[in-house]
């Protein structure tokens, strides 16, 4: 039988990245007790990742870890929040442990994930995300002298092609799928924003040498057991490239499963907030890429200004702000840049699976109007993943809107949820 | 690597370094985490957790998500059919 734990917290943050690391310091800074759980066995998130081919961090990332340990906060570290039982209680479960985590004001820092995009032979073996590729080198994957193509749109692109070049990997192409026009526009508007410049220029550097194509995307992935060559289309022309591994995304989109379930209200897909970070739910704070995709700089901002608001700093929060509208004009110009061309609708060919969990095609998915219909009449979305995946893709493809979330927000084990103090009647969710 | 070890995907001794993942074990042995519904063969796609590709049977629990999952010395992991 699995360990039981009980905590309390004045705040506790959900998400070990930039945004939950900085609302964690920030709040435990200014004397409450503060507990902040992740999933991940290490804190970090996705973009400050550690692993045993990692150096040392960043100093951006060393710094905000030397406070966290500093300001006593609680770590808890490879726990997965996965239910919400009552008001002011989550639980995480580990391995083989439960925690019940009660708080009075709630941070959420839930992060984002790869937008992934079907289309016939995407579900190959060694086709990865551009960012699932780049944290399985950080956990140890030797890269050295493969061939990769990078491809899929947004900023990760190119910084996932920069890490994996520098691992040793021969990187024969990036395909981005905005065209020569927005990335141009792209680059004469970061003259608004320095700090970024000065990232763009280290990457241009680390990249140079390296194709890229622009209005470039993948059409086909190809090999029996596992990837062995992807077709691209290039300027209006397909061509087929051989190589061991293809990293592929497109942009990000938020995790918004944990605020939905708490009732948090959206608009058009991200998690609504005041000016203070709060939710529509008092005492819910949300900070980072849930709120809009805006990277690693708003995240710590908005993150602080959570963190300092959850513990009734306000006047202190507001004088982040001018920073936080900066970064956020900076959000705005990368969704106009990499928003998705609307050619990569038609990429899914009849027999493509467009539901990964459940193997559901194309076929069986556009005779449906609708997400619900569609799950109710095939399983698509409600298999492992809850419709993580397959989710915004066919946001995307069929324009359907997501449906209400139901706990267990991840399929948990059932020990796990039996563990709980309160009835499950009402759990309807996938248990593996 | 002086810190490197061992565990065995589908019966075949894998070399890891030290704080590699499970995942990372099945790629580098190029075997399949899972077999899918259809019965395509399945590896890692997103790496943080989410998609619920890399799940395999690690020392006999079935669905262990592999790429939340550090490698042991002499782990058993094999795919999950």
């Amino acid at each position: 039988m699995s360990n039981y734990s009980r905590e309390r917290f004045d705040v506790l943050v959900v998400g070990g990245g930039p945004a939950g690391i900085a609302a964690a310091v920030r709040s435990a800074e200014s004397g409450a007790r503060v507990g902040v759980a992740d999933e991940n066995v290490a804190p970090g998130g996705q973009i400050w990742r550690g692993g045993p081919s990692e150096g040392p961090h960043s100093f951006e990332a060393s710094s905000w870890l030397v406070r966290l340990k500093k300001a006593g906060v609680i770590e808890l570290w490879g726990k997965r929040v996965f239910h919400h039982p009552e008001a002011g209680i989550l639980l995480a479960e580990g391995l083989d442990d439960v925690w019940e985590l009660s708080y009075r004001n709630l941070v959420l820092a839930t992060g984002a994930r790869e937008r992934f995009l079907p289309f016939p032979g995407w579900t190959l073996p060694n086709l990865m995300g551009a960012g699932g590729l780049q944290a399985l080198v950080k956990s140890g994957l030797p890269i050295q002298g493969k061939r990769i193509v990078v491809a899929g749109t947004g900023p990760l692109l190119l910084a996932v092609a920069s890490y994996l070049h520098k691992q040793g990997a021969e990187i024969l192409l990036i395909c981005e799928q905005a065209s020569v026009s927005k990335l141009a526009r792209f680059a004469v508007m970061l003259i608004r924003h320095p700090e970024k410049i000065f990232q763009g220029l280290q990457l241009s550097k680390d990249i140079a040498g390296i194709p890229l194509a622009t209005s470039s995307w993948p059409v086909a992935a190809h090999g029996k057991r596992t990837l062995e060559a992807v077709t691209i289309s290039r300027a209006g022309k397909s061509e087929t490239v051989q190589c061991d591994y293809l990293a592929c995304g497109f942009h990000l989109v938020p995790n918004t499963e944990l605020p939905v379930l708490l009732g948090c209200r959206t608009r058009c897909g991200y998690v609504q907030v005041d000016e203070l970070q709060q939710t529509s739910v008092p005492g819910i704070f949300c900070a980072g890429e849930p709120t809009g995709i805006g990277g690693m700089d708003l995240a710590i901002i908005e993150g602080q200004i959570a963190g300092l608001a959850a513990t009734g700093k306000a006047s202190e929060a507001r004088m982040l702000f001018p920073k936080r509208e900066r970064f956020r004009r900076f959000a705005r110009l990368l969704d106009e840049t990499f928003c998705l061309r609307s050619e990569l609708r038609s990429l899914p060919s009849a027999d493509t699976l467009i539901c990964r969990c459940e193997d559901v095609s194309y076929s069986r998915l556009r005779e449906h109007t609708s997400w619900r219909a569609a799950k109710l009449h095939t399983r698509c979305g409600m298999g492992p993943c809850q419709g993580r995946i397959c989710g915004p893709a066919t946001q995307f493809i069929f324009k359907w809107n997501p449906d209400s979330v139901r706990p267990p927000v991840f399929p948990a084990r059932v020990e796990h949820l039996a563990a709980q103090p309160q009835s499950i009647s009402e759990v309807t969710g996938e248990v593996q | 690597m002086s810190s490197e070890f061992t565990v065995r995907v589908n019966g075949a001794t894998v070399s890891v370094p030290a704080g590699a993942t499970v995942a990372v074990a099945m790629v580098i042995a190029g075997q399949p985490c899972r077999s899918s519904v259809i019965g395509e063969p399945r590896g890692p796609l997103c790496g943080m957790g989410i998609c619920f590709e890399c799940r395999a049977v690690v020392n006999g629990i079935p669905h262990s998500r592999t790429c939340q999952l550090l490698c042991e010395p002499d782990m058993e992991v094999q795919t999950d059919e």
